[in-house]
Parts: C-alpha cells; structure tokens; sequence
C-alpha cells in the first residue's frame, strides 16, 4: 500500500509498504530516516521514540497505515539547519552520548518534557525517561544533560 | 495482509461483520510486538484510531474505548483515581500516550494492568457489532487466558465506570516501576453508601479474578456509618481471603507462592489506605 504522511514538516509518501509494517521502518528502510534507531522492536526500549502529531509514541509499535495523513516529527526534524537544538547541545556537552544507540529516542523523549514541563524535578526527569533503556551511561550523565538544557531555556 | 481503516464505528463495524478475521488495532501495543516477531499474521488490520467517538468520553461515566491512558491519568484521576493509579503503572509515558483500556479487554491479559480495577468498580464493557450492542458487566467478560467474552464481528466500544464515591486503591508487584508486566496486582473500591467493598486480583489466576469472599468480610466487618480505626486482624483476614481467591502458577515472573505472599500484603496495606482516606474525610486525587 502507499503510506502519505508528513515528516518533519515535509509532505512524505512511501511505496509498496506492506500492511503489517511499523512507522518504525517506514521511515528508516523507505524514507531514508535512519535516526530513529531499531532496537527492541515491542516498545521497551525507547530507542525509536517520535512525535505522531506531537505524541512521543515508540514508532515500532505505530502501523505504518496509521500514520497516513499524520504529521511525524523525528530526531532528525529537532536541529534547525545546523543549529542543533538545546537538548541535543546539552547531550553532548554532558557527555551524554557513549555508543549513541538510545540518544536520539532519549532526545526526543527528553525535548517532549522539556516542553511541557521546563523545569522538572529529578523525579519528573526519571519518570518522563522511564521508557527509554541506555546500558553505557548509568544514566547521571543523562540527568545532567536534560538538567542542563533545562538551565538554558 | 488488509489494511482497513474506517473513519466512523458504523463502518467500522461493518467490515468487522464483513472480516471477522480483521484484527482490531489502536494503540498497538499489543498488536505490533506479535507483528513485529512474526507471531501473528492476521488476515487484515482494522485500524480505530481514526474513530473520534472511541476517543471521547461522557457524564456517567462512558469512556470509549480508544482512549488513551495518559489522557485518563490526566483528566479522568479525580473521577476515576482507581483507574488512573492502575494507568500509570502500565508500560512507559510512550505507552501510556497509545494504550487503551480498550486494547487491556481486548487483549483480555490475565496480567493486564486495568482488569483489577474494573472488577472492583463494577465497570461494565460496552461491545457492538452490526446486530446490536451488548453491555457485559466485567465480571463476565473475561472467560480465559487470553480470552474474552467477545463474539467475532463485535467491536469494544467503551467502558461504563461510575465516578468514584468511594476511597480506591491499586497495587502492583513488578521488578521495576517501568515497563513491567505485573507479578500480580491488587485493586480496592470502597462504596460507603452501599456498605460495599470491591477487591479484584490480577496476574494470579487463568483471568482477573473478583475475591468475593474478601468483599463480604470486609463488608460485614466494617462500620462505614461511624468508621474506626481498622483492627489488624481484619486487615490480615482480608489479606488472607484475598490471596485465597488467587490460583496462581509459578513462571519466569514469580512463583505462585509468592504471589498468594504478595497477594496477601497488598491487599492489607491498599486496605490501610483506602481507610485512612476515609477517616481522613478525604476524596481520592489522583
């Protein structure tokens, strides 16, 4: 089936995408989004976290039909040309990124909190990355980025 | 594969009577993890996030379906604080902005974070199909691992829960706070103008089971008219029947005895709790 679904702000449109397939790999086999990362494939793991109209949802467990005439935003729709956005500065000041497999989910994830809530507590800071799995970090450097980025706003 | 995608519940029931074979999908949670490792392959999807009346609710209180958990957590917790408090504990905040309690029935786990609740509140499941609708109380909806009451061409349309009169009460085990599936789960509706309690147990037996034996104690042991403070021998009696009521088996999440143990210790503390929230004069918010 054909897929149309708005990604980063561009009018996208996927071929011959199978029924049973997941937004997930839509937009990293089919649209040449790689930035979303494909990991768990049942939503535990946060690493292919994106906006489906401003939600964060785990785009794994999003069929790919459901998407159609949706709006995605992505890690790769964050940065504004070559400015990264705050929350991706402030990973990589924090020494956030070790492999770099969870960031992009955690970015997202961590952009959505900050936009609702712009400065959380340690706890609200934990609760909102509760669904998204870093096995290099231990996390502290993570906290002190969205800290971080939290500081600047 | 199919790919349905009705944009109203008429037609939308429709090609469930014309595909009973279409798996319904919203949330997808569930649906895509048995995709996405080759455990399913259906015949069609039918896709309901496109219904706006599954996505809405009213006065009453009618929840369709569709409803996503973060918006119950957010705008349903001082109605419902029994139905938020289980909300929040399901899966992740990516989780909970796409599952549904629709999808908890459909999937009809016995580890389902909300099915406690339901038993406890007297919720009852509305489910339609082009024949008519049905209205199931949840203590005959679910029928076995993984089953439900619901026949091949019926849709669940929502759930009617009323607003809490009552203190409310939920308690999971898990091994983390996050994306965990429950070792076993506990819920608690206080109903002081009935002189009622509902007390339901979940992950611990074939389906969310009621433990009715607990609820009549309890009923017959406490004085809502002029309430005191609980004796802790009706706390450990509770307990006790409540873990009575479970027929757990042992697996890779705990074993059955643990459960009947943890049964038995959340059932008394949600108790302590519940109490206290009336004695303290206080309405539940969530």
């Amino acid at each position: 089936m054909r897929v149309n679904v708005t990604v980063n702000g561009e009018q996208r449109q996927a071929d011959d995408v199978w029924e049973g397939e997941s937004l997930l790999f839509v937009l990293r086999e089919r649209l040449g989004l790689p930035g979303s990362k494909n990991a768990c494939e049942q939503g535990e793991c946060g690493s292919c976290t994106v906006y489906l109209d401003d939600v964060p949802v785990c785009a794994c467990l999003v069929a790919a039909g459901q998407a159609q005439d949706r709006s995605v935003r992505t890690v790769e729709g964050l940065a504004s040309g070559d400015q990264l956005d705050p929350v991706q500065e402030a990973f990589v000041e924090a020494g956030a990124v070790q492999c770099g497999f969870c960031t992009p989910g955690l970015v997202v994830a961590a952009h959505d909190l900050l936009n609702r809530v712009p400065s959380p507590s340690d706890p609200e800071i934990r609760e909102a990355l509760a669904g998204n799995l870093c096995r290099c970090t231990g996390y502290e450097k993570i906290l002190d980025a969205v800290r971080l980025a939290a500081s600047r706003r | 594969m199919d790919f349905l995608r009705p944009e109203t519940l008429a037609e939308a029931l429709e090609l469930k009577a014309a595909r009973p074979d279409a798996v319904p999908i919203a949330g997808g949670t569930d649906v895509m993890v048995e995709l996405n490792f080759d455990h399913r392959r259906p015949a069609a999807l039918l896709d309901l996030t496109r219904i706006p009346e599954l996505r809405e609710w009213s006065d009453g209180l009618r929840i369709g379906s569709g409803v996503p958990y973060v918006r119950i957590i957010d705008e349903l917790g001082a109605q419902l604080p029994g139905l938020a408090m289980a909300a929040r504990t399901v899966g992740s905040p990516q989780i909970r902005n796409r599952g549904t309690v629709g999808g908890n029935l459909g999937a009809a786990s016995p580890a389902g974070d909300t099915h406690p609740v339901l038993l406890a509140s007297d919720a009852v499941i509305e489910v339609a199909s082009v024949r008519g609708t049905r209205m199931i109380p949840a203590v005959d909806f679910y029928l076995g691992v993984k089953r439900n009451a619901l026949e091949q061409d019926e849709l669940i349309v929502a759930v009617h829960l009323a607003p809490a009169k009552g203190p409310q009460q939920f308690s999971k085990v898990g091994t983390r706070n996050a994306m965990v599936i429950a070792v076993c789960s506990f819920a608690i509706s206080l109903f002081p103008e009935k002189n009622r309690v509902g007390a339901a147990v979940g992950s611990a037996a074939p389906t969310p089971r009621r433990a009715y034996e607990a609820e009549e104690f309890l009923a017959s042991a406490l004085d809502f008219s002029s309430p005191q403070p609980l004796l802790d021998s009706v706390k450990r009696e509770f307990g006790e029947l409540v873990s009575r009521a479970a027929s757990p088996i042992d697996d890779v999440r705990g074993s059955a005895a643990y459960r009947k143990h943890a049964l038995a210790v959340m059932a008394r503390r949600t108790l302590g709790w519940a109490w206290q929230e009336l004695l303290d004069g206080e309405q539940a918010c969530a």
